[in-house]
């Protein structure tokens, strides 16, 4: 029982991730028709808005302190953050220390900007053209972001840490009246699946009870009709991919804590995103949403020892075996509709 | 009028003689290459073979700049670096054999495949006599098998796995870098000294030969001292997240976390188990702890400050204080404005090994070459009196256990040294059943005639 409780917790965050990466393919797809194979690359960028902010704002000055010899014998040059010398180390470490969530700031303007870019600069001249040349398109275009941040950040992982006082992990057995020690849960993954629960609930109620989000509604349901009403839908779209991107790059801010960005962490997540989509079944947001924490809280299942144990391997294949089982039994996935990618 | 025999067939006749003809002494020429890309003018060019693209490219390039270093002492450029200091006196900054010496680099990008594609075309298309680098074992054994089939000395990089110079031993490749094997009879008394005999290790393991025979020489090392393996999961390598697997380590009745995990997915899983707040744990009565056997500066930079206290070795650091150690990091420090890595250091010597047993053995002949490294000793490389075992080309010395820093000065000395392991200590038969054991075989050389 404990065991299966711990998965269940584990997918959680691994879930929230791919619901999060997979609403914002939906919405994109639902909206514009377009597959886009760059949302990973998106997610990746986000992840990336958090390092650049820790490095924006642990920019330092070099003070050389003569009591002490650098690698070579020469006085070390130490490294202050200006945040440190301007509000004293106490408020200026603390504001270091908090660089992941204050990206948020950042990576909003950002994402939706590089949305709008991608959108009206490159995949706008392929709404016409078929599936297969907007997958190549969205694809190159991935792996062009992919070797652009490569180049400012190397290939190695960045450690961006989370803040202190989310640091460590928090005894979920004990409280349950397990023993101690057994059920075990860190805050941060904590946070992170409860922020995805508030970016999810905001994305359904812009959709839901806005004006705007009815007209985008109403688009996804017969784009030509609400066009012939006057509605100008394809700025409202683009306004929806720039929203996608927003939330893609949200979902890799908050997740670096988690696992150290480098530059193909986009791909990796990328694939199974797609898989999460299809499962949830085309064009579906809350399909799409609950196939992501489904195959997240399932991969942790598949990665026990005693499930290992009985089938070598099934960590790697678990999500696509359940694709496979799903499609033949439900060929529109899990909430797919009617007459979408259908024709 | 003359009459012309002019025919088309005629000609055709005359031409495929004349032709034959010509081509005849080019064919003898051609056999008279003694071996394999034989250097006949000034110049001679080795070849080396790093990732500069995908998750290992950090370390390449550091590897590259090793390298370039390396070219520039043989050639007389620079200060000459460990050349002053290394126990064979041989080189005296004129190229090899007086020939100056000149490189091509190729992109391993940690794999296989890719590593034995741009060595073929080092080899064939270049016309490299040596093969230097590489930060994977999988790469190393996949172009050590590619050099011995051409006819080409191979002088591995950073592997690390026992198969390099095990199982799949060659006769023209060589390893100064040290191996798991090592790793575990180094590190083992340390944990013992430091975490008691009486403890129970959980190991979590890359899913590829060198995470298989680190975790083999781990386990058998810690055993021996008393300690009891309660489980070893084999993780994907680049997993990414390893959350799942490490959820289940304190329920295990584990007290030691055992990571055999190398660069990027050792970043992360070290991480992940920190914030798992695995090292606050108590367990069976005694502090969690975490262990990583295989470290490098790189992994170090980019798990910050979670290393802190981990124990792990390493074949060389710049922080050593003999004479060859002090004269690379002054050389390589002034070049490129950093100290240099483990690994760049073991293509710095390899390079320098090879120059020199080309030199004592006057001649480039890959097998000539190979005699001469065979049951070669030589000292003042960084890592005290060394041996190139004549049975199955591994280099034996000292290794050096690791420690994370508590106070760091700065990105580069986030590790200390805890203990230099004497030579001895980490010495094993070549027959040894972690090894290949008797099966386990060189080969003969090959030169490519």
């Amino acid at each position: 029982m404990d065991a299966i409780l711990l998965q269940v917790l584990n997918g959680l965050d691994k879930g929230s991730a791919y619901a999060l990466i997979a609403l914002g393919l939906t919405l994109i797809f639902g909206t514009l028709g377009v597959v886009n194979f760059a949302h990973g690359a998106l997610f990746m960028i986000g992840a990336f808005c958090a390092v650049t902010m820790q490095r924006f704002l642990g920019m330092s000055f070099e003070e050389i302190d003569p009591t002490r010899t650098d690698f070579l014998g020469n006085p070390l040059k130490v490294q202050v953050p200006y945040v440190e010398s301007w509000f004293g180390p106490e408020i200026g470490g603390a504001i270091v220390d908090w660089s992941v969530p204050l990206a948020i700031v950042l990576a909003i303007p950002v994402m939706i900007v590089l949305g709008f870019v991608m959108e009206r600069g490159l995949i706008k001249h392929f709404y016409k053209r078929p599936h297969a040349d907007q997958i190549l398109v969205t694809f190159g275009l991935a792996i062009v972001l992919q070797e652009v941040i490569k180049y400012f950040f190397g290939a190695n992982p960045i450690q961006t840490g989370a803040p202190d006082a989310f640091a460590g992990s928090f005894d979920f057995g004990a409280m349950l009246g397990f023993d101690p020690n057994v059920i075990i849960y860190p805050y941060w993954r904590m946070v992170y699946f409860l922020f995805s629960l508030i970016i999810i609930a905001g994305v359904f109620s812009f959709l839901r009870f806005t004006t705007f989000g009815m007209v985008v509604r109403a688009g996804m349901a017969d784009r030509e009709t609400v066009g012939l009403l006057g509605i100008d839908i394809d700025r409202r779209f683009t306004i929806m991919f720039g929203l996608a991107a927003a939330v893609a790059g949200l979902a890799g801010v908050m997740y670096t804590p988690i696992l150290a960005p480098n530059y193909h962490m986009g791909m990796d997540f990328l694939v199974l995103s797609f898989v999460v989509v299809v499962v949830g079944g085309m064009g579906s947001l809350p399909g799409a949403v609950l196939a992501g924490f489904m195959l997240g809280i399932l991969q942790s299942f598949a990665s026990m020892n005693e499930v290992k144990e009985i089938i070598p391997g099934i960590d790697q294949v678990i999500i696509y075996l359940v694709a496979i089982i799903i499609l033949l039994t439900r060929p529109r996935g899990l909430m797919g509709r009617k007459g979408v990618m259908e024709d | 009028m003359t009459k012309s025999n002019l025919t088309r067939r005629g000609v055709l006749r005359t031409g495929a003689v004349t032709g034959a003809g010509l081509a005849l002494p080019t064919i003898f020429t051609s056999g008279a290459y003694a071996f394999t890309n034989e250097p006949t003018g000034s110049t001679v060019k080795l070849g080396f073979n790093v990732p500069q693209s995908g998750p290992y490219a950090d370390e390449g390039l550091d590897e590259l700049r090793a390298q370039q270093l390396a070219v520039e002492h043989l050639n007389g450029v620079g200060d000459g670096g460990m050349l002053n200091t290394f126990s064979s006196k041989v080189l005296d900054g004129t190229g090899i054999l007086g020939k100056k010496v000149e490189f091509v680099t190729g992109d391993t990008q940690t794999k296989s495949d890719a590593a034995r594609a741009s060595a073929k075309s080092m080899i064939e298309k270049d016309g490299v006599v040596m093969i230097n680098g590489g930060s994977s074992s999988g790469v190393a054994v996949a172009v050590q098998g590619l050099c011995q089939e051409a006819g080409i000395i191979f002088m591995a990089g950073l592997t690390h796995s026992n198969d390099t110079t095990g199982k799949d031993r060659k006769a023209n490749g060589f390893r100064h870098f040290f191996n798991a094997y090592m790793s575990g009879a180094a590190l083992a008394p340390v944990l013992q000294k430091a975490y008691g005999s009486d403890r129970r290790a959980y190991h979590l393991t890359a899913d590829y030969t060198w995470g298989y025979t680190q975790q083999e020489s781990i386990a058998a090392s810690t055993e021996a001292l008393g300690w009891e393996t309660v489980n070893n999961v084999l993780t994907p390598v680049g997993a990414g997240d390893f959350s799942s697997y490490i959820a289940p380590v304190l329920n295990s009745g584990a007290d030691v976390l055992i990571l055999n995990h190398y660069g990027g997915d050792m970043i992360n899983s070290l991480t992940q188990a920190v914030q798992f707040g695995l090292r606050d744990k108590m367990v069976n009565g005694k502090q969690f702890e975490i262990v990583v056997p295989l470290y490098s500066e790189l992994m170090a930079e980019g798990a910050g400050e979670n290393i802190k206290g981990v124990y792990g070795s390493m074949n060389w650091n710049w922080q050593l204080q003999d004479e060859g150690t002090k004269a690379f990091v002054k050389s390589f420090g002034e070049k490129y404005g950093r100290p240099p890595s483990n690994s760049a250091h073991t293509c710095y010597v390899q390079t320098l090994l090879y120059a020199d047993a080309v030199t004592r053995a006057g001649a480039f002949n890959p097998c000539a070459v190979a005699e001469a490294l065979e049951g070669f000793e030589f000292d003042g490389m960084g890592n005290g009196p060394t041996l190139y075992r004549a049975d199955d080309h591994q280099c034996f010395k000292d290794v050096l256990v690791m420690k994370g820093a508590d106070n760091p000065t700065t990105k580069f000395d986030t590790l200390e040294v805890v203990e230099i392991t004497p030579r001895a200590q980490v010495e094993y038969p070549s027959n040894h059943p972690m090894f290949g054991g008797d099966e386990a075989s060189l080969g003969q050389c090959n030169d490519g005639a």
